[in-house]
């Protein structure tokens, strides 16, 4: 150990993976749906697609989890993004390509993909 | 690895022998058994703090802390939890829990950790203390670059000094004082020494800090090798630590290996390395001139002091000891200021103290507080109150060198000066909660048989006289003791305590000294009545059977070794006071509980 430099660059990789061991509420959340309609559906593909994007691209505080069905089976994969301070996207038949996109704009560019969206008021009573 | 989920399990000594290794392989299969083992970790970590829940397991990101798991719960929580995202709900700690919805709190609004602040167990239970690079990425070892690189060694005393920071071994000595001290004598060679003996019964601060973080203490002992111009550490620890000695022999490994120990640490051109010494467990180690001594290889015997330590100390040489909660505060004040860390606890007593709350309350456990937190703080809120309804009797703090603190003075602020005014002592951390049902007289004999079997031997009021006070104290739990006793335990006490060496025969009253002080009507009822209020002492105890609750079954007479139960089935039995020989089996027996003492 030569320099801060050195002891910094160490810091930097786990940190990201020890941030996540607090529960912050003010976090970009991506939930993945998980039930067995969603995993049939390929969630696993999209799950893992997250997790991998969000490593290569060096993103903090942002975790990905899994929920269970909310309804709407036709439309798995569905991804739910809860970022602070704005509304919550949901996100229907997602594929990894299409994951890549989220992160791009929606996590990176604070803007959600509205082609993959579709409105809060859809879901409502279903 | 991209990892999603990761999965804390705790793997201090209380979890351990709880079974957490026994959960953690088991996490391991599952999860490869789901192919979940890229997305997924297992941390290993240390005391979370709640042993009485454990085994620990904490799930995050949802940050779901199931408790008491056991190996069979672990296939419904890689299923549920990992793979499908639904938290296992009848593991949860309910405390845990928002009331009304399933929403999980952050730990630090359950009420267990809302008081407490975390300085010396910042990393405990947060990272795995096998891995470096964890500790590194809490911003490890950066206090030694700064000490190295950006301060003198004057200038890291002087931010000692201006921390405030007293010794958590129990003295409370200024541990800035203390490296002045050591730095000022000049010799070719001196040492710096972490004193992790810990032998208070009931107390592990010292070996939960080594398992959760022994890093902490390692940057801190090289800080202080630096700062009073030492390349040589030790650290004396009880071989009875079997997980401590591991960790922290595999943390001083990698310190070397990332030349974080040894040679020209951070290209400073100051070198320093750590040794590990086995301690037998015997208390007396614990105190330093018997500590030193027995890291020569001698037999661990205290000497006179001066010479002090500082000036004379391992081999001859000046030396620097300090405990290991002490250390482990020094890297936070290095990097954070001397400010930041005075601005926690009272006016002259800084900082945090980790204390082992044990005994009769709920949350047993480790737990960390700001100086002058009141002993109903950590009793009623984070201790979690008294279990099954029994009121609160009083504290002991200090161990077998401390005293106990009575219910009426229950909202003392917990420092230094306040727990000395009151009779008692911060001590190293052991605060044992009691209950109406224990007995004062019988706590004090408690401590009192520690001292008489940890005694060295080498100064006579230590040796016999301890032995002494222990006879008298049996000698009015027997029901033979006479109010002149208190007396001769009171001028008994006082002659100890002048006579003694070190610190373990200058103390070792104290318990009697302090109980007499607050509880001396239970003495009284002991010696006048014949009684222990809190039915504890059985030399006292009469045997009786309730004639009401007997229903006459005889089981009473069939038990009592002595024959002292005589009667008719199906009336009521008797026992002959002058026969019975107190053994209580009688009592356990009986399905009707007609038999009191
Ligand atoms: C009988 C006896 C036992 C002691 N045991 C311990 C112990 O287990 N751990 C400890 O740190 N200090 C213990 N001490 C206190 C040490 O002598 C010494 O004051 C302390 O380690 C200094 O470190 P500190 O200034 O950081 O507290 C003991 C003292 C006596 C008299
Ligand atoms: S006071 Fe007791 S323990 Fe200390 S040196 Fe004397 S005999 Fe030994
Ligand atoms: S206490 Fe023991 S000796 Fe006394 S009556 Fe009961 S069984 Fe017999």
């Amino acid at each position: 150990m030569k320099s801060l430099a050195e002891l910094d660059a160490i810091r930097d990789k786990v940190k990201n993976r020890l941030d996540l061991r607090e529960v912050k509420e003010d976090r970009t959340r991506i939930v993945v749906g998980m039930a067995t309609c969603g995993i049939s559906a390929g969630a696993r593909d999209v799950l893992v697609e997250f997790v991998k994007e969000i490593e290569s691209r060096g993103l903090s505080g942002i975790t990905v989890t899994q929920m269970g069905c909310i309804g709407l089976c036709s439309m798995e994969p569905i991804v739910e993004v809860h970022s602070p301070g704005m509304e919550k996207v949901i996100y229907a038949n997602v594929t990894p390509e299409k994951a890549d996109k989220i992160i791009a704009e929606h996590i990176i560019g604070g803007k959600p993909v509205e082609e993959f969206a579709i409105g809060a008021a859809q879901t409502g009573g279903m | 690895m991209s990892v999603r989920s990761q999965v804390l399990v705790c793997g201090g000594t209380g979890c351990t022998s709880s079974g957490s290794i026994k959960l953690i392989d088991e996490f391991e299969n599952r999860i490869k058994e789901h192919g979940l083992e890229n997305e997924v970790e297992i941390v290993k970590t240390g005391c979370f703090g709640l042993c009485a829940l454990g085994p620990v397991v904490i799930v995050y990101p949802e940050g779901a802390f199931y408790s008491m798991v056991k190996v069979e719960d672990v296939a419904e929580i890689v299923e549920e939890h990992l793979l499908k995202g639904r938290i296992v709900q009848r593991l949860l700690y309910e405390e845990s829990v928002h009331e009304g919805s399933d929403e999980i709190k952050s730990l630090n609004e359950v009420d267990f950790y809302k008081k407490q602040h975390r300085v010396a167990l910042r990393n405990c239970g947060v990272i795995n203390p096998e891995k470096i690079e964890e500790y590194i990425g809490r911003d490890g070892y950066r206090a030694l670059n700064k000490a190295l690189k950006e301060m003198t060694p004057q200038e890291i005393i002087d931010e000692i000094k201006n921390s405030g920071l007293r010794g958590r071994g129990g003295g409370g000595f200024p541990t800035g004082l203390k490296w002045q001290f050591a730095a000022n004598s000049v010799d070719d060679q001196k040492y710096v020494c972490c004193n992790a003996d810990e032998g208070d019964p009931g107390a592990f601060m010292d070996r939960s800090v080594l398992e959760g973080d022994p890093h902490a203490v390692i940057e801190a002992m090289t800080i202080a090798g630096y700062a009073i111009g030492s390349n040589q550490g030790y650290i004396y620890i009880r071989a009875e630590y079997p997980i401590a000695v591991q960790r922290l022999q595999i943390a001083i490994n990698q310190a070397r290996e990332y030349g974080l120990l040894g040679k020209n640490i951070f290209e400073s051109g100051f070198d320093f390395d750590l040794e590990i010494r086995l301690g037998a467990g015997a208390f007396v180690c614990g105190e330093e001139t018997a500590l030193m001594t027995s890291i020569e290889g001698k037999r661990g015997e205290p000497r006179p002091r001066p010479p002090f330590p500082a000036v004379k100390g391992l081999f001859g040489k000046p030396t620097l000891l300090n405990n290991v909660e002490t250390y482990a505060n020094i890297p936070r004040i290095i990097l954070e200021g001397a400010d930041t860390f005075a601005s926690i606890g009272t006016e002259k007593s800084k900082g945090t103290k980790v204390f082992a709350l044990g005994g009769k309350i709920h949350n047993t456990g480790l737990v960390e507080v700001p100086m002058g937190t009141t002993l109903r703080e950590i009793i009623e809120d984070i201790g979690g109150g008294i279990p099954n309804g029994k009121k609160f009797k009083a504290a002991q703090t200090g161990g077998p060198s401390g005293g106990c603190i009575p219910a009426e003075l229950i909202d003392t602020p917990i420092d230094y000066d306040s727990l000395t005014a009151i009779g008692s002592m911060m001590g190293s951390g052991g605060l044992i909660v009691m209950d109406e049902d224990n007995c004062m007289v019988d706590i004090a004999k408690f401590f009192l048989e520690f001292t008489v079997d940890e005694s060295c031997g080498k100064c006579t009021p230590c040796r016999i006289g301890t032995k002494r006070l222990l006879e008298i104290l049996n000698k009015i739990t027997d029901g033979n003791g006479t109010m002149e006793d208190l007396e001769r335990l009171e001028s008994l006490a006082e002659a100890i305590k002048a006579g003694s060496l070190c610190g373990l025969g200058q103390t070792a009253p104290n318990p009697v000294l302090s109980t007499l002080k607050y509880f001396r009507h239970e003495y009284e009822a002991h010696i006048v009545d014949k009684t222990c209020p809190a039915h504890v002492c059985k030399g006292v105890a009469k045997y009786e059977i309730d004639a009401d609750k007997c229903k006459g079954c005889g089981l009473c007479a069939k038990q009592c070794p002595v024959g002292a139960i005589s009667g008719e089935v199906k009336s009521p039995f008797s026992i002959d006071a002058d026969k019975c020989i107190k053994c209580g089996a009688c009592m356990d027996k009986c399905p009707f509980k007609a038999i009191s003492k």
